[in-house]
């Protein structure tokens, strides 16, 4: 049985249909990406699976609980990382996981311990009594992380975990994450729109306007595209590219001094272009295709990041300072 | 009942609450002000009645005011958990909702009969003589006035979810309750209309249990304007009200 289940899920907010008859199925143990611009509906649809929202239409299972009928089993087969930080900043990173330990009712016994064992995963046991408002946006994700696991979810949420960290934190926090399957026994169900981010996942699903357009591992869906393209430079061209054309009837395009051959395997196309034209290779380089060119393909547009959380950094100043 | 999760909702407050030194300064402040200037001040245009001076008239007023102010400022603390997002964590995790509003509503009344029983304790200063009994019931009319309006600033909280919406509760809310409460003067006193909305205050009701133990003695028009039954009959129910809405506000998202 499936982990995830989603069945014809819709969601509106007045006139605006921000999930669109969805459905889709995580198998356990993997690694799910929901991808897609800003506004798509992937916060609204892990809302709805984690039971903070209720759905217009459709169903949803969490380890085969109902998410509107048993909420109470699904929000203990869960573990959640929110777009926006949900730590207490006036606490400490200790203080944050033992509240989230009685609220899950851990056993008393185990408490500590797993607390302890939580923050050592995240490398964050040196700073477990600094206030978490000392801790710079990767070290609060990574505690975020280390708390939704301390419950020992099935199925951990990751709403866009990397937005706002820096380059070197996002792919720290990415090699942590593709762990966390094996480590911990967890299925990560993910969103991201950095198109880069979603090729750690097992399935991908990329979502626009509130619609899934398509879904499948991030190999399969850049096959969409056509396939890699080589690029070989030769002694010359004009004969290599005839022998290319007839030998292997592939079309052959020639710029800058280049000729392009897009193949559905570059890996194993190129050894054969090397073996057919012999000296006269100079220079062989594979372009393989992006993510971004499959959301381009798709949807005739790219993913943009740059009005991402601008107005939610805004806001969290506003507040810190009316805090003071 | 939850109790893990209810103790960790009230300690997480209480830990807060010993941090925050300067919150505790401020609230006491108020009330000695009220007490000291205003009510001093007062006490040379009102004259004695009964034997007793305008400032012990307001004290049992001026402990409710301080009920008033630390419950509902506690309890609108939701609202910067919510700005801040710390209420997802608690509102997705498998606890009842009903167990978060007590856990919140017992973190608000503890901090507030705290706050209440130190102003309690300035009666010597003030030219009161109370018995050991009369303390306890003091406290215990504190403790379910605090967690009555705890459970009210929940309910308030819960139709609000920005800063902003801070200062339009203490103008409009707040301060309103406080002079509509028979804490300044007499209900019976009032206009009728105003009376009306007195008797619609939760707040009035804990004041008025207050002047019952205070002033065992009566003292004619400045005493007691309804039965003490009546006064824990109303502030039972309306706790069980405003648990049960807030209760349900917490619900899920439609
Ligand atoms: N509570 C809400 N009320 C009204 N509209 C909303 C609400 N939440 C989200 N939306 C709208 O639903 C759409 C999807 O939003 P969201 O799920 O947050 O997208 P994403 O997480 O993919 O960026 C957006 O157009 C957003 O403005
Ligand atoms: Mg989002």
């Amino acid at each position: 049985m499936p982990i995830i289940q989603v069945e014809r899920l819709t969601k509106t907010f007045g006139t605006l249909v921000a999930v669109n008859d969805i459905s889709f199925d995580v198998e356990e143990g993997m690694i799910f990406g929901f991808l897609g611009p800003n506004g798509a509906g992937k916060t609204t649809t892990i809302s709805i699976l984690c039971t903070l929202l209720s759905p217009t239409s459709g169903r949803t299972l969490i380890a085969g609980f109902d998410c509107m009928r048993e909420p109470a089993k699904v929000r203990k087969s869960i573990g959640i990382v929110f777009q926006d930080t949900t730590l207490d900043k006036d606490l400490t990173a200790y203080e944050n996981l033992v509240f989230h330990a009685y609220l899950y009712s851990l056993p008393k016994a185990e408490r500590r311990e797993r607390v302890d064992a939580v923050l050592r995963f995240v490398d964050l046991y040196d700073r477990k009594d600094d206030l978490v408002r000392k801790f710079s946006g990767g070290m609060k994700r990574r505690l975020e992380v280390a708390r939704g696991l301390l419950h020992r979810p099935r199925v951990l949420f990751l709403d866009e975990p990397t937005l706002g960290l820096d380059p070197q934190s996002r792919s720290n926090l990415w090699e942590f994450i593709t762990e966390l399957p094996k480590k911990h026994n967890v299925t990560i169900f993910m969103t991201t729109h950095y198109m880069e981010e979603a090729e750690v996942c097992d399935r991908i699903a990329i979502i626009d306007h509130g619609k899934i357009i398509a879904m499948d591992s991030p190999e399969e869906l850049k096959k969409m595209v056509g396939g890699d393209v080589v690029s070989i430079t030769t002694t010359d061209n004009a004969r290599a590219r005839h022998d290319i054309e007839h030998l292997f009837r592939m079309n052959v395009a020639e710029k800058e001094n280049a000729l392009y051959v897009t193949c559905s395997r570059g890996d194993t196309c190129i050894p054969e272009l090397i073996r057919t034209l012999g000296e006269r290779v100079l220079s062989v380089r594979i372009q393989r295709p992006t993510l971004n060119d499959v959301f381009l393909k798709l949807t005739g547009k790219t993913i943009r990041d740059e009005e991402v959380s601008g107005n939610d950094s805004i806001r969290a100043s506003i507040r810190a300072h009316r805090r003071r | 009942m939850e109790l893990n999760a209810i103790y960790v909702i009230v300690a997480r407050e209480i830990k807060k609450f010993i941090r925050e030194k300067s919150r505790l300064i401020s609230a006491l402040a108020r009330p000695l002000l009220w007490l000291f200037i205003v009510g001093a001040g007062i006490s040379r245009l009102v004259p004695l009645e009964a034997g007793v001076p305008y400032t012990q008239f307001i004290y049992p007023g001026i402990i409710g005011m301080t009920i008033l102010f630390s419950s509902i400022l506690s309890s609108i603390s939701i609202i910067w958990d919510k700005e801040f997002g710390f209420l997802k964590e608690i509102l997705v995790a498998p606890v009842s909702r009903f167990s978060i509003v007590v856990g919140k509503a017992l973190s608000g009344t503890i901090v507030s009969t705290i706050q209440a029983s130190l102003i309690l304790a300035l009666f010597p200063f003030l030219g009161f003589q109370l018995t050991v009994l009369q303390i306890l019931a003091v406290l215990c009319i504190c403790a379910s006035l605090s967690f009555c309006l705890s459970a009210f600033g929940i309910v308030l909280a819960t139709f609000y979810d920005n800063y902003e919406s801070f200062s339009v509760i203490m103008n409009f809310i707040i301060m309103p309750m406080f002079f509509l409460s028979g804490a300044m003067y007499p209900v019976k006193l009032l206009p009728d209309i105003l009376k009306i909305v007195t008797k619609l205050n939760p707040l009035t009701y804990g004041i008025d249990a207050l002047k019952h133990v205070i002033f065992p003695q009566g003292i004619g028009t400045m005493g007691p304007d309804f039965s003490v039954l009546t006064n824990i009959a109303v502030i039972a129910l309306a706790s069980l009200a405003f648990v049960l809405i807030a209760g349900k506000a917490f619900e899920r998202k439609q």
